[in-house]
């Protein structure tokens, strides 16, 4: 919840934060784990991702960023040679 | 000039030029989007006329209108209100200065077209501020007041101007008008407050140069709060649309109070009501007068926000106050109107006895005999000391 009291927040429910300010990676139950001696590097992962949280990298592998993540499984599902395994969070 | 309540509300909107004007006609309002329509095609308004397919669409085409900073106006009645009622919460939420004459209208069903107040009643936890008018002069006046009272900088909540079916809307009247000039001078140009977007301070409107999120998913975390800046905008209002009386007094040498008490200093007996019956309660009251009965009335002409204190000050020392009103709750113990009253009072330790009177519904006339039936009940409850029943229904086969 946000420190600031209800005289404090601008009016018409006006959002005075960016969406970025919202980490919703915490709403997810599970999170996806890439095997990277499985993974081809295809990267459809990175493509199918609804919240665009799959980052590709410099190495051409790809990485989850898990402040936006919500752990829909997507990835996992779509993955072609099934090196992204979904684990639920601890916590 | 002469014109109907319809027309004096087109009137004094084409005196205000508003930027949008969303509008879909419906029985009775629909003589305020012909004339406007007829302004706009003529030349004589600046107004972009949004011919819109519903009333849905009409509120909602002026609630964006007026995020994006416009002055944004819209009319109906009953089941044109019925179909915009989840956009008076948006636009109510969202702090939009929306302007709406509300033609009060019986909703359906059974299918009618004539007065009464279900339609403003049903809307009154809406958000909107509702101003109740008894002619066409008040209608004029408030039509051009309620830009000032939805714009200003601590109020910010659409307004309702609402005026009887039928009874005010189309019956033509004498109406006292402003040059075009004194208008323009009263309303000025729609101030905007500042608030905090993601990018930073700046007005309140959809602006590309510094984009705002407007109506957010507003969930658990800050829903509650939202609704605690509506709490506190009525309250502002219930402060300021008394000092933009005054300064419409000024303009215009008309003053109007939230609560209108007539021959109530020595009366024993007294209705209150809104709209324009309170006319009819007047007359029958000059009538109970020289007959020697101490009757009086109040008229009310501000609904929200509720003016509890000065409907106290109104009432004052009476005994008996009867509440007469266009609208029923079904399954409540009473009226609306009743109600609040009752709240207001609740701690009081000196307080009236009351008693509801039910009239009207379905633009069924309220006639002189129905309202001294009523003041022959509160006689007869102030005789005895006892309210047998706290609900009447005035004029009604078999009652």
């Amino acid at each position: 919840m946000s420190e600031r009291k209800w005289q404090e927040l601008p009016k018409g429910a006006v959002s005075y934060k960016s969406s970025k300010d919202y980490k919703t990676g915490d709403w997810g139950v599970e999170a996806p784990e890439i095997d990277r001696e499985k993974c081809t590097k295809c990267t459809l992962c990175h493509f199918y991702c609804p919240e665009g949280a799959i980052k590709m990298r410099e190495d051409g592998y790809t990485e989850v960023d898990l402040d936006y993540c919500k752990g829909c499984g997507i990835c996992a599902k779509e993955c072609p040679v099934k090196c992204i395994v979904m684990v639920r969070k601890s916590g | 000039m002469g014109l109907n309540g319809d027309e004096a509300v087109a009137y004094a909107t084409k005196q205000v030029n508003p930027d949008v004007v969303a509008a879909y006609p419906i029985t009775p309002q629909t003589i305020i989007v012909e004339r406007y329509s007829e302004y706009v095609a003529d030349g004589e308004v600046d107004t972009e006329f949004v011919a819109v397919e519903s009333e849905h669409s009409a509120l909602s085409s002026c609630v964006g209108a007026s995020a994006a900073g416009a002055r944004a106006f819209t009319a109906t009645a009953a089941n044109g209100l019925a179909l915009m009622w989840e956009i008076l919460y948006i636009a109510s939420s969202l702090r939009l200065p929306i302007v709406m004459a509300l033609v009060n209208r019986a909703l359906s069903g059974p299918i009618n077209i004539h007065n009464d107040h279900s339609d403003g009643m049903g809307a009154r936890d809406s958000g909107w501020i509702q101003i109740y008018c008894e002619n066409s002069q008040e209608v004029y006046d408030a039509s051009i007041e309620a830009w000032r009272i939805a714009e200003h900088l601590n109020v910010q909540l659409p307004v309702m101007v609402c005026l009887d079916g039928f009874t005010l809307s189309h019956t033509m009247e004498n109406v006292m008008t402003l040059p075009d000039e004194d208008v323009k001078k009263f309303i000025g140009e729609r101030p905007f407050i500042e608030v905090e977007g993601h990018l930073g301070k700046g007005e309140f409107r959809l602006n590309p140069e510094l984009p705002l999120t407007m109506g957010p998913l507003d969930l658990q975390d800050f829903y509650f709060e939202h609704k605690l800046h509506q709490v506190e905008a009525m309250e502002y209002a219930l402060e300021h649309i008394k000092e933009i009386d005054v300064e419409w007094s000024d303009v215009s040498g008309r003053k109007y109070h939230y609560v209108e008490p007539y021959k109530m200093k020595d009366a024993e007996v007294a209705l209150i009501g809104m709209g324009s019956m309170v006319g009819t309660i007047r007359h029958v009251v000059d009538e109970l007068r020289s007959e020697g009965v101490k009757a009086g009335m109040i008229k009310l002409r501000l609904f929200r926000p509720f003016p509890a204190k000065e409907v106290k000050k109104a009432v004052g020392n009476l005994q008996v106050l009867g509440v007469m009103e266009k609208a029923i709750s079904f399954g409540a113990p009473a009226s609306p109107l009743l109600e609040e009253i009752m709240t207001a009072y609740y701690h009081d330790e000196k307080k009236p006895m009351m008693a509801n009177y039910i009239v009207g519904l379905g633009g069924r006339d309220v006639s002189p005999k129905m309202i001294r039936e009523a003041y022959d009940d509160l006689l007869k409850i102030k005789k005895t000391g006892k309210v047998k029943k706290i609900m009447t229904y005035v004029g009604v086969r078999g009652e």
